[in-house]
């Protein structure tokens, strides 16, 4: 604060000492916000050259040269406004919308998150196996040369005999048990030629000492920590020559499917370890073909319109004609009323929502002890149905109330006076000059807000969660929304599955656009008639 | 031109400022290790606090940096996640019944056990961490469902769910419970919860193959013995005795056991500590099976430390879990933050004698079987639970499980 005033004094007399706009102040300003853009840009840069992602690289740099170009050159002067209004629109808008439409094209999901390479590594590690009967080494990790860099060797002692034996890539040799000393715990403490690392030491060439393997003739001995050693055996390994999984011991072969992203035997049988593949249409054709997809497709779409319609509708006539009440300067404590209004947008819906679940609750709730109704609420499929839309009323009115305040004071007093002098009453002159300015002013508000009801995960998710759900069909309840219904079909089954998921949400989104576009257009049209 | 020149200097000074005091600690990007290295280990919020002094002196003992992360919300998403994109733990601690779809994301590795610690462990919690013949973690403590029962009310443990229901409706006819039994069912229904009753009523969810494990290709669900098993649990349900109810649900039903409302709580040792704060007399015994019928066999969850597969330091990995978390006074620890029966026969021996219920916990137990580890199992949940709570409220079993059998088949892929 301080500074600013103190800029704000010294600005008059450095300004007119430049000739160009701005001044000081502007130039300061220039600086001090270029320099968090150099700075992000240098944190981003040394990952990505690391990594070697040479066109991301490009990408930053010619960024970063842009920004600095269009804010150190006096030109350009309307791009300067909206230059960082696209950049936020392109990061935190375009691109997760992008990003979800092309993951809607792949088979992404638990089993297929990463790459071929990630998976072979995955089965031939899951396949190693001790191999009976052999010892069970006492790993020393030493070297030949620097602790921090010589080479590694593994001196592993066998606790049944005591013998100690080096290991190297190259094989394993005994050492003699004059060269060695050994503690009880069967580490070695020294050894002639060797340097035996601390733990330390050792550990900060974790990823040497995991790497190192010791080929012996039954298998290979490889660390399991940094003071044990065993002899294993990889069951399965890949054949690039036949770009497959062969078992060593039975010969069985599982073929690269690279459609499918899978290592699949020809009976059929699939790894678990999978990667991740571009499946084209897959996951649409899924949505449009699955019968338990598609079967209660239409029943939900329509219980969701009336949810959202319900919802939206519902708390705008609330809020509205509370607002209406309260906007009467007859009225006294409007205050007071106005705070208690707002209570409900003030608290957590969250919270608010599991509140109301469990005040539904057959035996134990609130709602039933108070009215002696004893109703299953979210045993039917209406009572159900009632309930997540009171709900939504409660949480949702008092915003609509906020709103429809705001846009009633915007209105001049004088048209309504002017409309009673023509002899219209209270309803005529609500209905024919307070309700269309109103309309013109909220009905934005209105399609967002369905837009946003339409998608409710919440309101359903965290109340009846789709109950009640028919005794012979477990997927689709009555409450569902297409959201709630497709996050159990992506999550709910055989673990996450984010193609399809990403499939749903641009076919939902889709249907949430064309539904917002249509409003648009009309909303504009009745706009024309009233200004 | 000259404030072109100043603010040019200004913008390399203030990024060479930057940059410089970002340079003692290296970016997320650089690989540079650290002096001895750096172990991180992801636990849930409870057990990233008991395990920081550990995890301190293994840091010590070894010349390594230790850091304990608290993931409080979706832990096995959050790890297969970061595991994949290279930002993940070394170790990680979580239930057992996350190893099939933490084998199948590649996210964990087999750690191989001597004999010598093998012997160690309680053997159905090493049964549960072996996953296609390989150990895929070393369990500390082991959870079971068992019936704990409010002693004024019910001084005697039931032998069968007949005796149980006999005495709750005693005591509701008498007012002195309005409810037969707490067992959580809710609205969408609760497998884990019923899977007790329905294994002593004669159903099963995935048969077994020659080796004993589970077998994704036999689902019991929809099969008539199951169907059986549901006649049983409807006849427990609202259209029948009432012992089981859908407004019972996981908020409620110890607080309605805690409150005295119902005699008998079917639940696990995470239960135990709202109800010694309740101060109530209690007891815990098995849960109890059905007259003539098979044993109640409830589930048998195992709390593991895993070796994260993507891990940037595996032996050191390793090296904790295999050598340090196998050592009782870890497990002794981590009893102490909750009390769960640790799995390491050498810390149970340690602290049952502190804790009477534990060993009454362990024996409730004695005829659990391992929640299934398949990525199959994942399936089941939802359908079933739906299934169960449709069959309490009074619908058909035979219509109810055969659509549940037909939904999750049509997602095991």
């Amino acid at each position: 604060m301080k500074t600013a005033l103190l800029e704000r004094e010294t600005a008059p007399a450095v300004a007119p000492r430049g000739p160009r706009r701005g001044g000081a102040r502007g130039r300061l300003l220039t600086v001090l916000l270029l320099g968090p853009v150099a700075a992000i840009a240098l944190w981003a840069a040394f990952p990505l050259l690391e990594q070697g992602h040479w066109i991301a690289l490009g990408v930053l740099a010619a960024a970063t040269a842009g920004l600095f170009y269009l804010y150190l050159s006096p030109r350009h002067v309307p791009a300067k406004y909206l230059v960082p209004g696209t950049l936020f629109l392109l990061i935190f808008q375009l691109f997760p919308v992008l990003y979800t439409a092309s993951t809607a094209f792949t088979n992404f999901s638990d089993g297929h998150r990463g790459d071929k390479r990630d998976a072979v590594v995955a089965i031939q590690t899951a396949s190693v196996t001790r191999v009976p009967g052999s010892a069970e080494y006492v790993l020393t990790v030493a070297t030949t040369g620097d602790p921090a860099t010589g080479p590694l060797s593994f001196l592993v002692t066998d606790p049944a005999t005591g013998r100690v034996s080096a290991g190297t890539a190259g094989g394993l040799r005994t050492l003699p048990p004059g060269e060695v000393t050994v503690n009880p715990a069967g580490r070695v403490t020294a050894a002639a030629g060797y340097t035996v690392l601390t733990g330390g030491q050792a550990a900060a060439r974790g990823r040497e000492i995991t790497g190192l393997v010791v080929p012996t003739a039954g298998g290979a001995i490889r660390s399991q920590g940094l003071t044990r050693a065993y002899e294993g055996r990889a069951g399965r390994a890949y054949d690039e020559g036949c770009d497959c999984i062969r078992e060593a011991a039975t010969g069985k072969t599982w073929t690269a499917d690279d459609g499918r992203g899978a290592f699949i035997a020809a009976d059929g049988e699939r790894l678990a370890q999978g990667w991740r593949v571009g499946v084209g249409l897959a996951n649409f054709t899924r949505l449009i073909t699955d019968p338990a997809i598609s079967g209660p497709f239409a029943r939900t779409l329509i219980w969701n319109l009336i949810f959202a319609l319900a919802s939206t509708g519902g708390t705008f006539v609330l809020g509205l004609g509370c607002a209406l009440a309260l906007h009467s300067p007859r009225m006294r404590g409007r205050a007071l009323y106005r705070t208690l209004l707002v209570l409900p947008y003030a608290m957590p819906s969250f919270a608010m929502l599991l509140v109301w679940r469990d005040m539904f609750n057959t035996d134990f709730g609130l709602i039933n002890n108070l009215s002696g109704l004893g109703v299953d609420w979210f045993g039917g499929a209406t009572s159900a149905r009632i309930a997540v839309i009171l709900v939504q009323l409660w949480l949702g009115y008092p915003y609509m109330f906020l709103v429809a305040t705001g846009a009633l004071q915007a209105i001049p007093a004088e048209l309504s006076e002017a409309s009673k002098l023509d002899g219209a009453g209270p309803w005529q002159s609500l209905r024919r000059v307070t309700l269309p300015l109103l309309l013109v002013a909220l009905t934005p508000l209105l399609i967002s807000s369905f837009a946003f009801n339409f998608n409710n995960f919440n309101a359903i998710y965290l109340t009846t969660d789709g109950a009640p759900f028919a005794a012979d069909n477990p997927a689709n309840g009555a409450t569902d929304l297409l959201i709630t219904y497709t996050y159990r079909l992506a999550f709910g089954g055989s673990g996450a599955q984010y193609g399809f998921a990403a499939a749903v949400s641009v076919f939902i989104f889709v249907i949430v656009a064309v539904i917002s576009v249509v409003s648009f257009r009309r909303t504009r049209r009745q706009e024309e008639v009233y200004s | 031109m000259r404030t072109k020149a100043i603010a040019a200097i200004a913008l390399i000074a203030l990024a060479a400022g930057c940059s410089s005091s970002g340079g003692d600690k290296p970016g997320p990007g650089s690989s540079a290790p650290a002096a001895g290295g750096k172990l991180v280990i992801w636990g849930d919020d409870k057990r990233a606090a008991a395990l920081k002094p550990f995890a301190e002196r293994f840091g010590q003992e070894n010349g390594v940096t230790v850091e304990v992360q608290a993931i409080s919300k979706d832990q096995q998403t959050t790890f297969v996640t970061a595991s994949q994109q290279g930002s993940g733990p070394d170790v990680m601690v979580g239930a057992h019944d996350w190893i099939g779809n933490l084998v199948q994301n590649g996210a964990v590795d087999p750690v191989q056990l001597t004999a010598a610690q093998q012997e160690g462990i309680a053997p159905n919690a090493l049964k549960a961490v072996t996953f296609n013949g390989q150990v895929y973690g070393v369990p500390y403590a082991t959870e079971n469902l068992a019936l704990i029962r409010n002693t004024k009310l019910a001084p005697d443990a039931p032998a069968t769910v007949e005796d149980l229901v006999a005495t709750g409706r005693k005591l509701r006819s008498q007012k002195k419970a309005s409810e037969i039994l707490c067992l959580q069912v809710g609205q969408n229904g609760d497998a884990y919860h019923l899977y007790p009753f329905f294994t002593s009523a004669g159903g099963y969810l995935f048969g077994r193959t020659a080796a004993g494990d589970y077998d994704p290709k036999d689902l019991g669900v929809g099969k008539p013995a199951s169907i059986a098993a549901f006649e049983k649990i409807r006849k427990l349900g609202e259209k029948g005795d009432g012992a089981l109810k859908r407004s019972i649900t996981v908020e409620n039903s110890i607080a309605t056991f805690t409150a005295g409302k119902c005699a008998y709580l079917v639940s696990g040792p995470w239960a135990v500590t709202d109800v010694k704060k309740a101060k109530m007399a209690y007891d815990v015994s098995p849960v109890p099976g059905f007259a003539g019928g098979k044993p109640a066999q409830p589930f048998l969850g195992v709390q593991t430390f895993y070796v994260a597969a993507k891990g940037k330091n595996k032996a050191l990995a390793q090296e904790f879990v295999t050598n340090y978390v196998t050592a009782p006074e870890l497990a002794v620890a981590l009893y102490e933050a909750e009390p769960r029966p640790p799995a390491l026969t050498a810390a149970f021996d340690q602290v049952k004698g502190t804790d009477p219920d534990l060993a009454k916990f362990v024996d409730a137990g004695k005829n659990a079987v391992p929640l299934p580890a398949v990525p199959e199992m994942a399936t089941i949940w939802d359908p079933f639970g739906k299934a169960e709570s449709a069959v309490i409220g009074g619908a058909d079993p035979k219509t109810a499980l055969s659509a549940a059998a037909k939904t999750i088949s049509s997602q095991i892929k």
